[in-house]
């Protein structure tokens, strides 16, 4: 085990992949400078685990700024026998590659009745809560969860990005990885080990009995954070984080509110057609009998982030949105 | 009006097989795209079909200057691409009619043909939308060291997208083994390629450093093979890119069986072209410099006219597929399908 950030974890399950596997490149913009901080190892060149040194520029590929283009030719690729690790930095920008997300990533192998694969990873990372306003701020992953045939994942811990991201350069399918950069500071112990963390398999961040929470990203330490505080308050409250959205371990939630019969679901995305609806109606279908009380969502507003901190600040879930959310469907205001 | 001379000797000229193999392709586009014309018409195809008829020298000089394992990716004019590149025509024509036995099991239809077993890496619907894929293709050989080339067919029309020159640029940076291929047939759907392009096409490559030549005719399989020839090896080379455009006609309308608003095209133009068919053209060439009599071209001609008679016995022997098989094929992993 050793001490590692949620950003070190993730450099480290693209060393493992690339030492493991001659066919998974990177290709993004500024990666062959480290710039985003996953693909090297000090301030300088020689500094030991730099990624172009050890991989060279035929694996670590720095791309002009051409977001279609980058996600085409990774797709491309993937379908002839590379297994690309794309890096997009700011999640805002797949939007300029939105044609290639949708009509050929996504569509490719069904289209052509199972002939493609597509072994591609697209990481982004969610730069919201960090005064970057409207442009860089977005959590764009519920859109991407409305395009069947892409996997999306969306890792709250350092180890659950180690080997979420591992797993997912391993998978022959499609998938985009939406990072926090609210938590790329984090740190825990992670494993030094190499260890893949299968999809559609929810975490419990924190066992109870009298409220189910189920949080997504960032979402997740606030929702921890605000069941501590519930404790000292007597109510026991469930923690579930299910790391991937596509596929989405519904099982796991269902059981969870079938033992609570409340439910709260707080995410950062916004409100309309969002991951919080999603699993609002999925449950209100499958167990509504077992609900006590209707199902909160606590969610961003759809409004465009502000830029000023004394805007932003209560745009997303925190520790106090989501304990007022339990106390209500706890019954307790 | 070649833009920039190939360096180099000039390529070995066809063998008398070749070119026999390219009449033989140019027919079977011509003859299953006049039959597909038929059966959109019927209701036998449902949808519609877009037609290569015309354009078959565009299509198989190009195809021809590839080999097997190479790769190659389309746009909605899109049969004659995979029939050029070598894919039977049986489960090309059940794909059409969205049969269990298609290339594509019935799920992709015209507008997405792709037969892999040949290097064809999938048709598009979505103009402009297939270019990087053929360049990402490219990439995998690069990284890969392996010997494929990878060409990318679209039209004029989606020589104004700008993805197109995205991929130029990132596959010129990196002196990927990719032919961008430009079908120019002077329209998109109704829009003469003049009215919305500034400049010349295959000038373009010159701002972008990468060779780029103009094919001016054609209705000549062998100026287009020629051309894509010198493309492929200067690719294989690891001389990079190239944009070759090529000037030619489609004979029908922009898809079958519609019926396109305002009259867009002079009919004297249309009929001037004709005149131009690129398989007379090349069948009378065959006879003049005396590779082939007409007889034995009669016979190829009755050879793939049977040919395509075949593939619509086989469409319609196939069952359709069943209900159930539009629920899988979506990841590769099935108990993370949503039925
Ligand atoms: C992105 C996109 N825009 C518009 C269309 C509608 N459309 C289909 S084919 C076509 C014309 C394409 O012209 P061109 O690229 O020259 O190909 P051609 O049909 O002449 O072979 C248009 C406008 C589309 N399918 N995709
Ligand atoms: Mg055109």
């Amino acid at each position: 085990m050793s001490l590692m950030s949620y950003l070190g974890a993730i450099g480290a399950a693209q060393r493992e992949a690339m030492d493991a596997d001659e066919r998974v490149i990177i290709i993004g913009e500024d990666v062959e400078a480290n710039v985003y901080g996953t693909t090297g190892g000090g301030k300088s060149r020689a500094d030991k685990g730099d990624f172009l040194q050890m991989y060279g520029r035929d694996r670590i590929r720095n791309t002009p700024i051409s977001e279609e283009a980058i996600v085409g030719f990774a797709a491309g690729a993937a379908m002839t026998g590379l297994r690309p690790i794309v890096d997009l930095s700011y999640s805002s920008f797949l939007y300029m590659a939105m044609d290639q997300f949708v009509n050929q990533v996504a569509k490719n192998r069904y289209m052509f009745g199972g002939q493609a694969s597509m072994p591609v990873v697209f990481r982004s990372a969610m730069f919201y809560g960090l005064n970057t306003g409207a442009h860089h701020s977005d959590r764009p992953y519920p859109m991407f969860m409305n395009v069947p045939g892409l996997k999306i994942i969306a890792p709250s811990s350092p180890s659950d990005a180690k080997g979420l991201l591992r797993y997912a350069i391993d998978s022959d399918d499609p998938v985009l990885t939406f990072e926090a950069c609210l938590l790329w500071g984090s740190k825990e112990e992670v494993s030094d080990e190499e260890y893949r963390i299968p999809f559609g398999k929810a975490r419990i961040a924190r066992e109870g009995t009298d409220v189910t929470v189920v949080a997504i990203s960032s979402s997740v330490p606030e929702a921890v954070a605000a069941a501590d505080a519930m404790a000292a308050e007597g109510v026991s409250v469930e923690v579930i984080d299910p790391r991937t959205l596509v596929p989405m371990d519904t099982r796991a939630i269902l059981e969870s509110v079938s033992k609570t019969g409340r439910l709260v679901v707080a995410e950062p995305a916004h409100r309309t057609c969002g991951a919080a609806g999603e699993i609002s109606a999925i449950v209100s279908e499958e167990i509504f009998d077992a609900l006590k009380a209707p199902i909160i969502r606590v969610t961003a507003p759809d409004m465009q982030i502000p830029f000023s901190p004394a805007l932003e600040k209560q745009m997303y879930p925190n520790r106090i949105t989501i304990a007022d959310a339990i106390r209500k469907v706890a019954g307790l205001r | 009006m070649i833009k920039q001379e190939a360096k180099g000797s000039s390529m070995a000229a066809p063998t008398k097989d070749q070119m026999l193999e390219m009449q033989r392709r140019m027919l079977r586009i011509r003859y299953f795209d006049e039959r597909a014309s038929k059966m959109v018409k019927r209701g036998h195809i449902p949808g519609t079909v877009h037609t290569s008829i015309g354009q078959e020298a565009q299509v198989v000089g190009a195809t021809m200057a590839l080999r097997d394992e190479d790769y190659m990716t389309g746009n909605h004019r899109s049969h004659g691409h995979p029939i050029g590149k070598g894919s039977p025509l049986g489960p090309l024509m059940a794909e059409l009619v969205g049969k269990a036995t298609g290339v594509c099991k019935g799920k992709g239809g015209s507008l997405h043909l792709a037969d892999f077993s040949v290097g064809s890496l999938g048709e598009s619907g979505i103009v402009g939308s297939s270019i990087p894929i053929a360049a990402g293709a490219a990439l995998s050989a690069s990284v890969l060291k392996k010997s494929h080339v990878s060409l990318a067919f679209f039209g004029d029309g989606a020589a104004n997208q700008g993805v197109l020159y995205e991929s130029i640029n990132m596959a010129g940076v990196w002196k990927l083994p990719v032919i961008f291929l430009c079908e120019n047939n002077q329209y998109a759907l109704s829009t003469p390629a003049h009215t919305v392009t500034s400049g010349v096409i295959a000038d373009r490559a010159a701002g972008f450093g990468i060779f780029g030549v103009r094919v001016e005719n054609g209705q000549d399989v062998l100026e287009v093979f020629n051309a894509v020839s010198e493309a492929a090896a200067r690719a294989r080379a690891g001389e990079g890119p190239s944009l070759i455009e090529v000037v030619t006609y489609r004979f029908n309308e922009h898809s079958e069986g519609l019926r396109i608003g305002t009259d867009y095209r002079d009919p004297e133009e249309r009929e001037q072209w004709l005149k131009r068919d690129p398989i007379v053209l090349f069948r009378n060439h065959l006879i003049a410099e005396g590779h082939f009599t007409a007889e034995e071209l009669d016979a190829l001609e009755a050879e793939v006219l049977a040919e395509v008679d075949e593939a619509v016995r086989f469409t319609d022997e196939s069952p359709y597929p069943e209900p159930e098989t539009a629920f899988a094929d979506l990841y590769t992993d099935k108990e993370e399908q949503f039925a």
